[in-house]
């Protein structure tokens, strides 16, 4: 396949950044879109000229660290992948693939495609957890029968990878599908419940004081989410923040 | 210098419960006056962050990746250990403790895998109390499965996705402490050398993958919980950041290096597809409950089906070659990995290989799908003869329990492992060997610890499957935090250690030495064409089967390969600021050392144990031959300024409670 990139190259966080074309050959259907992208850097070192910084780990879809906006999805045009998983079968000879970083307020670019999403770390800073000490000391862990429709549901919620494609999709730049994934894994658990209120008020206000845009219920995030996490979450969340702050 | 184990006396059940009881303690307020490095943040060193602060000493934690969540662990899939027996099977801390040792082939230590079974059960507590969605069953209680080499369902598990949902525990656990300003988190942060003063460990040099700024980091002890260095074969399961650094940097500064040669080649993976190929994926080992691996039984039907003349499912049953069910009966195709993955070895390389390059073997569910199917059929009320219903119902039981699995699978191979076979094939995975440690997980330069895959501790020279997650937990929640106590407690009084002190100031001119070097290089070559090369040199000659002569070649094509390495390496860009090649070159110079001493030491090492075979000793059956009389010890290296010239050390290995035999799974 032949194909022509037109790819977000920015030095800096400061430096301006733009679009810079880059045409290239001999990409093959069984490649990752990484692995097209790792070709092109190997040819650009190879010239003399600087290999295009992008974010990526473990290349199966579940350390969350890969992002890219490809023709203006997050994650590319497959569904329920990750940019690692996204293959280049998914592409024709001859077609032009924009690639530009994960656009948000709160997401500044770094460089190039690689941008700062820790301000996902610090609304789990904020409430992320169950606070339990890692003593050794807790209860058999059979003594806390969990339902299994809710377990499964804590589950489903709690396979979110912390990408950041739900913000990048959102035109308000808003976090609320991963803020509440989270609070929904805990919320639905017994072992949850007892710090919910704080939990939800204390997580959506570090969310808001990151810059994150409000939910206007487009379900973009849902659509793009690589892990299809839903938007009854985000319904649930609400539920959850309405109870807290009327008890608040 | 000899090595001390400082294994506790008594009878082995004994061990750990007394050993806690008389070590030295800190108390509270004087645990704030300690500063405690940890480097790298996944199961491991995730856990043992949060647990010291939960202690109260003051943490500084350190990952490469741009959250601590990202570390490697996350992509276990199948499940962890624990000897609950909550299956009412026959479990117990003895038959854990016993499979662990027999799987390692016994070149494990017996007293640190006792710990690790003992403590086994108190990880499932802890992760159910923060609110790890592990599955359940209808009752609400937790479910199990088994894995390969044992005989009892242990295994927990959270979908396909376990190791996912206990570092997010590990994480959030984190997370708390540091919203506390009891742990102080350093992302994109990779650590290039530690410091020691007056013989003990007090910092590290870190490299500021944003800035470029090289960085003094000063502590009253330093924990490397780095991982593995599966990623000197270049293509392994491993992220493609995975490195060694921070192990090597510590074995280079006198932490000596145990077992390197034992490395675990994982059967189920997905083959290769091409020479562009970045990484290779893993498919969960708990599939093999189900799957069932074959191959054709007649060499020109795997011929054709190369050619793309057949398909698998034109092959019956009579012309299928189940060969771990024929050749291992009692544990069919849950025997453990390094038997399987050779098994699988063998059929290739005899020419029944089944993709274009030959190097592949099904996994097959269409057995379980019926099986399922008509279990469901029946429950259901619905007719059991219905095919078309029952393959149904059965492919759903198949995708609950492993649909993430498979839709992973379909999007990189392009085919629907619901209806055709998967196809499959080993990769490098997980190294059993590891910094050396004693029974407190410190390494040979006091006040520096090594938790989880970096250690070499509990696995021997093979590695079952769903225990490195239990490992790494065992290390970090409910080991390390005890031992380092007892480590700490003369230093109370010391106060916070200077980073103006000349060893911080030597170790960082050594390090940005480095980097100016290669950033004015000026060389022709990329990072990744020496590090592929490498990477072939180590499967082709240090890979599944290995002999004393491709041994001996790897030994000089690596060091030859390094000084082209130094000569004609390329890093474009500058060191201030972010530039992945630069963080490349320097993990891949680490590599290149690391793989001399790995090919030094299946070398030395004249049997074939777990992981580690060598083709001269083998039973008539093909099967891996010990030498319990030469070889029951760990090899532990010591760095002496070049890898081909590190000094053995011996620490024998005693085994009181296990017997040695050769390892049957027939």
């Amino acid at each position: 396949m032949k194909l022509t990139l037109k790819i977000w190259r920015q030095k800096n966080a400061a430096a301006e950044g733009k679009i810079v074309e880059y045409p290239i050959d001999h990409i093959e259907p069984d490649m990752s879109f990484l692995e097209m992208l790792d070709i092109l850097n190997d040819e650009l070192i190879m010239k003399g000229d600087e290999p295009v910084a992008f974010d990526h780990d473990c290349r199966e879809g579940i350390c969350g660290m890969c992002s890219l906006y490809i023709n203006g999805e997050a994650h590319g045009p497959d569904r329920g992948v990750t940019t690692c998983q996204l293959h280049m079968r998914m592409f024709k000879d001859g077609d032009t693939i924009f690639i530009e970083p994960f656009r948000a307020k709160a997401f500044p670019v770094i460089k190039d495609l690689v941008v700062d999403r820790s301000s996902f770390d610090r609304i789990q800073h904020a409430g992320g957890f169950i606070s339990v000490n890692t003593s050794g000391n807790t209860i058999d862990a059979n003594t806390i029968p969990v339902n299994k429709k809710d377990a499964d549901d804590a589950f489903d919620a709690a396979a979110c990878i912390g990408c950041g494609a739900c913000v990048a999709s959102c035109k308000n730049s808003s976090a609320m599908l991963f803020v509440a994934a989270k609070v929904s894994q805990y919320a639905l658990l017994p072992q949850g419940k007892i710090e919910a209120t704080d939990r939800v008020l204390n997580m959506v206000s570090q969310m808001d004081a990151e810059g994150f845009g409000n939910c206007t219920n487009t379900g973009a995030c849902e659509v793009e989410c690589p892990k299809g996490i839903s938007l009854e979450n985000i319904a649930r969340m609400n539920r959850e923040y309405m109870s807290a702050s009327l008890k608040g | 210098m000899a090595l001390d184990s400082k294994i506790p006396s008594g009878p082995i059940s004994d061990k750990w419960t007394n050993y806690k009881d008389h070590i030295n303690l800190v108390n509270p307020a004087n645990k704030r006056n300690l500063d405690i490095i940890v480097v790298g943040t996944g199961l491991a060193g995730g856990s043992a962050a949060a647990t010291l602060a939960e202690l109260g000493y003051n943490v500084k934690a350190f990952c490469f990746q741009d959250s601590p969540r990202r570390a490697h662990s996350i992509a276990a899939q199948g499940g962890i250990n624990a000897a609950k027996n909550y299956q009412g099977d026959g479990d117990s801390v003895f038959r854990l403790f016993y499979d662990t040792v027999k799987g390692g082939d016994y070149r494990a230590r017996e007293a640190n895998v006792h710990r690790l079974a003992e403590v086994s059960g108190n990880i499932i507590d802890q992760c159910v109390a923060q609110g790890v969605p592990l599955a359940r069953e209808y009752g609400g209680l937790l479910d199990n499965r088994s894995f390969g080499g044992t005989l009892v369902s242990r295994t927990f598990y959270a979908k396909g996705q376990t190791g996912q949902q206990l570092l997010l525990g590990a994480y959030s656990a984190m997370n708390r402490q540091i919203g506390r300003g009891k742990i102080k988190m350093h992302n994109r942060h990779e650590m290039l050398d530690l410091v020691i003063v007056n013989g003990k460990a007090r910092g590290i040099i870190a490299r500021n993958l944003v800035t470029g700024e090289i960085e003094r980091h000063s502590a009253h002890a330093v924990v490397i919980a780095s991982g593995g260095y599966g990623n000197v074969f270049f293509l392994s399961t491993n992220a493609m950041g995975s490195n060694a650094t921070a192990a090597w940097k510590i074995h280079k500064k006198g932490a000596f290096f145990a077992n390197p040669c034992y490395t675990q080649i994982h059967p189920t993976c997905i083959p290769v597809s091409g020479d562009h190929q970045s990484k290779l994926t893993l498919m969960s080992e708990s599939l093999r409950n189900d799957g069932r691996i074959w191959v054709p039984a007649k060499l020109e039907d795997a011929k054709a089906i190369r050619e793309g003349k057949k398909k698998p499912t034109d092959l019956s049953e009579a012309d299928r070659d189940y060969y771990l069910e024929r050749r291992y009966p009692a544990f069919g195709n849950l025997v453990p990995r390094d038997i399987a993955s050779r098994a699988a070895k063998e059929r290739c390389d005899a020419g029944f290989g089944v993709n274009k390059t030959g190097e592949a073997v099904y996994l097959d569910f269409a057995a379980a799908i019926q099986r399922y199917g008509v279990d469901q059929a029946k429950i259901k009320h619905l007719d059991e003869k219905d095919t078309a219903l029952v393959i149904k119902l059965g492919t759903e039981v198949v995708a609950n329990k492993y649909g993430n699995l498979f839709q992973m699978y379909e999007k990189i191979v392009d085919e629907n492992p619901y209806s055709t076979p998967m196809m499959i094939y080993p990769a490098v995975h997980y190294t059993m060997g590891g910094t050396w440690v004693d029974y407190n997980l410190q390494t040979t330069i006091p006040g520096c610890f090594s938790i989880g895959e970096s250690n070499f501790s509990d696995h021997g020279a093979n590695r079952l499957g769903a225990s490195a997650l239990m490992q790494g937990l065992a290390d970090g929640y409910f080991v390390l935090p005890y031992t380092i106590g007892d480590y700490l407690s003369p230093d109370i009084k010391m106060g916070t250690i200077s980073t103006d002190l000349p060893e911080f100031a030597a170790a960082e001119k050594a390090v940005k030495e480095q980097i100016e070097r290669f950033i004015n290089n000026k060389g022709t070559h990329s990072v990744d064409y020496f590090h592929k090369k490498l990477g072939k040199i180590m499967w082709d000659k240090v890979g599944m089967a290995r002999n004393a002569k491709g041994l001996n070649e790897a030994i000089a094509e690596i060091a030859v390969l390094r000084d082209q390495f130094y000569k004609e390496v390329k890093v474009p860009g500058d060191a201030n600021g972010l530039n992945q090649e630069l963080e490349k070159a320097t993990r891949v110079a680490d590599f290149l050392e690391l793989g001399e001493l790995f090919a030094k030491d299946a070398l030395h090492r004249n049997e074939s144990c777990g992981g580690h075979f060598r083709e001269e000793y083998q039973t008539e059956e093909g099967e891996a031959q010990r030498d319990d009389e030469n070889f029951a010890y760990v090899a532990a290296w010591e760095y002496t300024g070049k890898p081909s010239e590190a000094v053995l050390h011996k620490e024998p290995l005693v085994f009181d409670n296990v017997k040695l035999v050769q390892r049957s799974y027939k």
